[in-house]
Protein backbone atom coordinates (compact mmCIF):
# COMPACT_ATOMS: atom_id res chain seq x y z
CA UNK A 1 0.00 0.00 0.00
CA UNK A 2 2.65 2.30 1.17
CA UNK A 3 4.82 2.52 -2.27
CA UNK A 4 1.42 1.78 -4.82
CA UNK A 5 0.41 5.40 -4.08
CA UNK A 6 4.16 6.23 -4.74
CA UNK A 7 4.24 4.18 -7.60
CA UNK A 8 1.50 5.80 -9.28
CA UNK A 9 2.17 9.32 -8.39
CA UNK A 10 5.45 8.43 -10.37
CA UNK A 11 4.37 6.96 -12.95
CA UNK A 12 2.26 9.99 -13.61
CA UNK A 13 5.88 11.86 -13.74
CA UNK A 14 7.22 9.80 -15.86
CA UNK A 15 5.96 12.49 -18.92
CA UNK A 16 7.19 15.73 -19.92
CA UNK A 17 4.29 17.86 -20.48
CA UNK A 18 2.78 16.18 -16.60
CA UNK A 19 5.78 17.31 -14.90
CA UNK A 20 5.17 20.74 -16.46
CA UNK A 21 1.69 20.64 -15.49
CA UNK A 22 2.85 19.78 -12.06
CA UNK A 23 5.69 22.36 -12.36
CA UNK A 24 2.84 25.07 -12.85
CA UNK A 25 0.45 24.22 -10.12
CA UNK A 26 3.62 23.75 -7.30
CA UNK A 27 2.88 27.70 -8.04
CA UNK A 28 -0.56 27.76 -7.27
CA UNK A 29 -3.74 26.87 -8.84
CA UNK A 30 -4.43 27.32 -12.82
CA UNK A 31 -7.20 26.78 -15.19
CA UNK A 32 -7.40 23.74 -17.81
CA UNK A 33 -6.61 26.39 -20.32
CA UNK A 34 -3.76 28.21 -18.62
CA UNK A 35 -1.76 24.54 -17.78
CA UNK A 36 -2.67 23.37 -21.77
CA UNK A 37 -1.42 26.70 -23.12
CA UNK A 38 2.22 26.02 -23.29
CA UNK A 39 2.41 23.04 -23.98
CA UNK A 40 2.33 21.99 -27.79
CA UNK A 41 -0.44 19.95 -28.24
CA UNK A 42 -4.18 20.02 -28.04
CA UNK A 43 -6.33 21.12 -25.24
CA UNK A 44 -8.31 17.48 -25.15
CA UNK A 45 -4.93 16.15 -25.33
CA UNK A 46 -3.50 18.26 -22.30
CA UNK A 47 -6.96 17.26 -20.45
CA UNK A 48 -5.92 13.33 -21.03
CA UNK A 49 -2.50 13.93 -18.93
CA UNK A 50 -3.97 15.89 -16.31
CA UNK A 51 -6.98 13.33 -15.98
CA UNK A 52 -3.70 10.51 -15.32
CA UNK A 53 -2.31 13.37 -12.87
CA UNK A 54 -5.99 13.08 -11.32
CA UNK A 55 -5.86 9.58 -11.36
CA UNK A 56 -2.39 9.81 -9.06
CA UNK A 57 -3.88 11.93 -6.51
CA UNK A 58 -0.96 14.85 -7.20
CA UNK A 59 -3.51 17.17 -8.56
CA UNK A 60 -7.17 17.71 -7.82
CA UNK A 61 -9.72 19.52 -9.84
CA UNK A 62 -12.99 21.66 -8.95
CA UNK A 63 -15.05 23.28 -11.81
CA UNK A 64 -16.65 26.53 -11.13
CA UNK A 65 -19.13 27.61 -14.02
CA UNK A 66 -17.53 27.18 -16.98
CA UNK A 67 -14.13 27.13 -15.64
CA UNK A 68 -12.21 24.13 -14.52
CA UNK A 69 -9.43 25.34 -12.01
CA UNK A 70 -6.66 22.67 -10.84
CA UNK A 71 -4.05 22.80 -7.89
CA UNK A 72 -1.69 20.30 -6.47
CA UNK A 73 -2.75 17.90 -3.64
CA UNK A 74 0.67 16.71 -1.61
CA UNK A 75 -2.19 14.49 0.38
CA UNK A 76 -1.22 11.51 -1.73
CA UNK A 77 1.65 11.52 -0.07
CA UNK A 78 0.92 9.79 3.35
CA UNK A 79 2.30 10.48 6.50
CA UNK A 80 4.36 7.11 6.07
CA UNK A 81 5.04 8.21 2.21
CA UNK A 82 6.51 11.43 3.79
CA UNK A 83 8.44 9.50 6.36
CA UNK A 84 10.17 7.67 4.01
CA UNK A 85 10.58 9.67 1.65
CA UNK A 86 12.29 12.40 3.85
CA UNK A 87 14.79 9.33 5.05
CA UNK A 88 15.71 8.00 1.75
CA UNK A 89 16.05 11.00 0.64
CA UNK A 90 18.62 12.13 3.57
CA UNK A 91 20.35 8.32 2.55
CA UNK A 92 20.29 9.26 -1.00
CA UNK A 93 22.12 12.62 0.02
CA UNK A 94 24.91 11.40 2.12
CA UNK A 95 25.34 8.22 -0.23
CA UNK A 96 25.86 10.46 -3.41
CA UNK A 97 28.46 12.55 -0.79
CA UNK A 98 29.92 8.85 0.07
CA UNK A 99 30.50 8.56 -3.84
CA UNK A 100 32.35 11.83 -4.20
CA UNK A 101 34.81 11.19 -1.06
CA UNK A 102 35.58 8.32 -2.80
CA UNK A 103 36.24 9.22 -6.12
CA UNK A 104 38.01 12.22 -4.40
CA UNK A 105 40.26 10.57 -2.88
CA UNK A 106 40.78 7.28 -5.03
CA UNK A 107 44.45 6.32 -4.57
CA UNK A 108 46.52 6.19 -8.27
CA UNK A 109 47.61 2.65 -7.54
CA UNK A 110 43.78 1.55 -8.30
CA UNK A 111 43.73 3.05 -11.40
CA UNK B 1 -0.97 14.43 18.77
CA UNK B 2 -2.30 10.66 18.96
CA UNK B 3 0.39 8.31 19.83
CA UNK B 4 0.58 5.83 16.24
CA UNK B 5 3.61 3.76 14.90
CA UNK B 6 4.10 3.88 11.28
CA UNK B 7 6.03 1.55 9.55
CA UNK B 8 8.10 1.59 6.50
CA UNK B 9 10.90 0.68 4.61
CA UNK B 10 13.07 1.63 1.93
CA UNK B 11 16.20 0.49 -0.14
CA UNK B 12 18.65 2.15 -1.89
CA UNK B 13 21.23 0.26 -4.42
CA UNK B 14 24.65 2.34 -5.14
CA UNK B 15 26.93 1.18 -7.94
CA UNK B 16 31.07 2.77 -7.20
CA UNK B 17 33.80 1.58 -8.89
CA UNK B 18 35.75 1.74 -5.78
CA UNK B 19 37.32 -0.93 -3.65
CA UNK B 20 34.77 -2.80 -1.17
CA UNK B 21 37.25 -2.22 1.81
CA UNK B 22 37.14 1.48 0.81
CA UNK B 23 33.76 1.85 0.72
CA UNK B 24 33.48 -0.03 3.97
CA UNK B 25 36.30 2.29 5.74
CA UNK B 26 34.16 5.25 5.36
CA UNK B 27 31.65 3.91 7.20
CA UNK B 28 34.41 3.05 9.71
CA UNK B 29 36.46 5.47 10.44
CA UNK B 30 35.20 8.55 12.12
CA UNK B 31 37.13 11.11 9.96
CA UNK B 32 35.99 9.02 6.42
CA UNK B 33 32.64 9.14 7.68
CA UNK B 34 32.52 13.08 8.57
CA UNK B 35 33.14 13.88 5.16
CA UNK B 36 29.96 12.78 3.82
CA UNK B 37 27.67 11.76 6.65
CA UNK B 38 26.21 15.02 7.51
CA UNK B 39 23.00 16.84 7.67
CA UNK B 40 21.60 19.13 4.74
CA UNK B 41 23.72 22.47 4.05
CA UNK B 42 23.48 25.06 6.84
CA UNK B 43 23.14 22.14 9.25
CA UNK B 44 25.55 22.48 12.28
CA UNK B 45 26.94 19.88 13.87
CA UNK B 46 27.75 19.33 17.53
CA UNK B 47 27.90 16.58 20.56
CA UNK B 48 29.24 13.74 18.02
CA UNK B 49 30.56 10.59 19.34
CA UNK B 50 31.93 7.45 17.39
CA UNK B 51 32.87 4.20 18.59
CA UNK B 52 32.21 1.72 15.77
CA UNK B 53 31.94 -1.87 16.56
CA UNK B 54 29.34 -4.25 17.79
CA UNK B 55 27.70 -3.09 21.15
CA UNK B 56 29.24 0.52 20.37
CA UNK B 57 27.20 4.05 20.03
CA UNK B 58 27.65 6.51 17.69
CA UNK B 59 25.68 10.08 18.50
CA UNK B 60 25.41 12.75 16.25
CA UNK B 61 23.33 16.11 16.45
CA UNK B 62 22.91 18.51 13.74
CA UNK B 63 21.16 22.45 14.39
CA UNK B 64 19.28 23.02 11.12
CA UNK B 65 18.95 26.29 8.99
CA UNK B 66 15.23 26.74 9.98
CA UNK B 67 16.48 26.24 13.78
CA UNK B 68 15.10 22.68 14.49
CA UNK B 69 17.52 20.60 16.31
CA UNK B 70 17.90 16.55 15.36
CA UNK B 71 19.81 14.03 17.11
CA UNK B 72 20.96 10.63 15.78
CA UNK B 73 21.64 8.00 17.96
CA UNK B 74 22.97 4.39 16.87
CA UNK B 75 24.49 1.54 18.11
CA UNK B 76 26.10 -1.46 15.58
CA UNK B 77 24.89 -4.67 16.16
CA UNK B 78 26.86 -6.85 13.32
CA UNK B 79 29.76 -5.04 11.81
CA UNK B 80 31.74 -7.63 9.31
CA UNK B 81 34.33 -5.79 7.04
CA UNK B 82 34.45 -7.29 2.82
CA UNK B 83 37.38 -8.26 1.55
CA UNK B 84 38.03 -8.33 -2.56
CA UNK B 85 35.95 -11.26 -3.15
CA UNK B 86 33.30 -11.66 0.23
CA UNK B 87 30.58 -9.16 0.94
CA UNK B 88 30.84 -7.68 4.49
CA UNK B 89 27.85 -5.53 5.67
CA UNK B 90 26.64 -2.94 8.98
CA UNK B 91 23.88 -3.57 11.00
CA UNK B 92 22.41 -0.36 13.36
CA UNK B 93 19.93 0.04 15.20
CA UNK B 94 18.99 4.09 15.70
CA UNK B 95 16.71 6.54 17.43
CA UNK B 96 15.75 10.08 15.84
CA UNK B 97 14.93 13.36 17.94
CA UNK B 98 13.57 15.96 16.39
CA UNK B 99 13.94 18.92 19.08
CA UNK B 100 14.01 16.70 22.03
CA UNK B 101 10.96 14.62 20.97
CA UNK B 102 12.02 11.13 19.80
CA UNK B 103 10.31 11.06 16.32
CA UNK B 104 11.57 6.95 14.73
CA UNK B 105 13.15 3.91 15.98
CA UNK B 106 14.95 2.32 12.76
CA UNK B 107 16.90 -0.27 12.39
CA UNK B 108 19.50 -0.43 8.69
CA UNK B 109 21.12 -2.80 6.98
CA UNK B 110 23.93 -1.86 4.62
CA UNK B 111 25.57 -4.42 2.70
CA UNK B 112 28.92 -3.60 0.88
CA UNK B 113 28.93 -5.94 -2.02
CA UNK B 114 32.53 -6.87 -4.16
CA UNK B 115 31.35 -7.02 -8.21
CA UNK B 116 33.31 -6.58 -11.33
CA UNK B 117 35.06 -3.40 -11.06
CA UNK B 118 34.05 -2.35 -7.63
CA UNK B 119 31.15 -2.38 -5.34
CA UNK B 120 27.90 -2.67 -4.77
CA UNK B 121 25.92 -0.90 -1.76
CA UNK B 122 22.44 -2.17 -0.76
CA UNK B 123 21.42 0.18 1.83
CA UNK B 124 18.00 -1.28 3.43
CA UNK B 125 16.16 0.53 6.50
CA UNK B 126 13.29 -0.20 8.32
CA UNK B 127 11.29 2.14 10.58
CA UNK B 128 9.05 2.63 13.19
CA UNK B 129 7.30 6.41 12.68
CA UNK B 130 6.21 7.30 15.85
CA UNK B 131 3.14 10.02 16.61
CA UNK B 132 2.55 11.02 13.72
CA UNK B 133 4.10 13.57 11.87
CA UNK B 134 4.61 16.28 14.20
CA UNK B 135 4.77 19.40 12.20
CA UNK B 136 2.36 21.40 10.99
CA UNK B 137 3.47 22.41 7.29
CA UNK B 138 4.05 18.11 6.73
CA UNK B 139 1.97 18.87 3.65
CA UNK B 140 4.14 21.55 2.19
CA UNK B 141 7.29 19.68 3.67
CA UNK B 142 5.68 16.39 1.20
CA UNK B 143 5.46 18.59 -1.71
CA UNK B 144 9.00 19.91 -1.45
CA UNK B 145 10.09 16.62 -1.07
CA UNK B 146 8.32 15.41 -4.45
CA UNK B 147 9.77 18.26 -6.09
CA UNK B 148 13.46 17.63 -5.38
CA UNK B 149 12.58 14.08 -5.80
CA UNK B 150 10.77 15.43 -9.44
CA UNK B 151 14.41 17.79 -9.98
CA UNK B 152 16.87 14.86 -9.25
CA UNK B 153 15.36 12.81 -11.44
CA UNK B 154 15.15 15.45 -14.00
CA UNK B 155 18.84 16.14 -13.48
CA UNK B 156 19.72 12.28 -13.90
Amino acid sequence: MLNYQLDKAFAALADPARRAMVERLVQGPATVSELAKPLPMSLPAAMLHLKVLEESGLVTSRKLGRVRTCRIDARVLSQAEQWVGERRQMWERSLDRLGAYLDQTKPEDQG
Amino acid sequence: MPRSITHGSFTIIRHWNHAPTRVFDAFAKQDAKAKWFAGPPGCQLYDKSFDFREGGRETLSGKHADGKVTTFDCVYRDIVAPTATEAGRIIYSYVMHLNGTKISVSQAAVEIVPETGGTKLVLTEYGDYLDGYDDAGSREHGTNWLMDTLGKSLEG
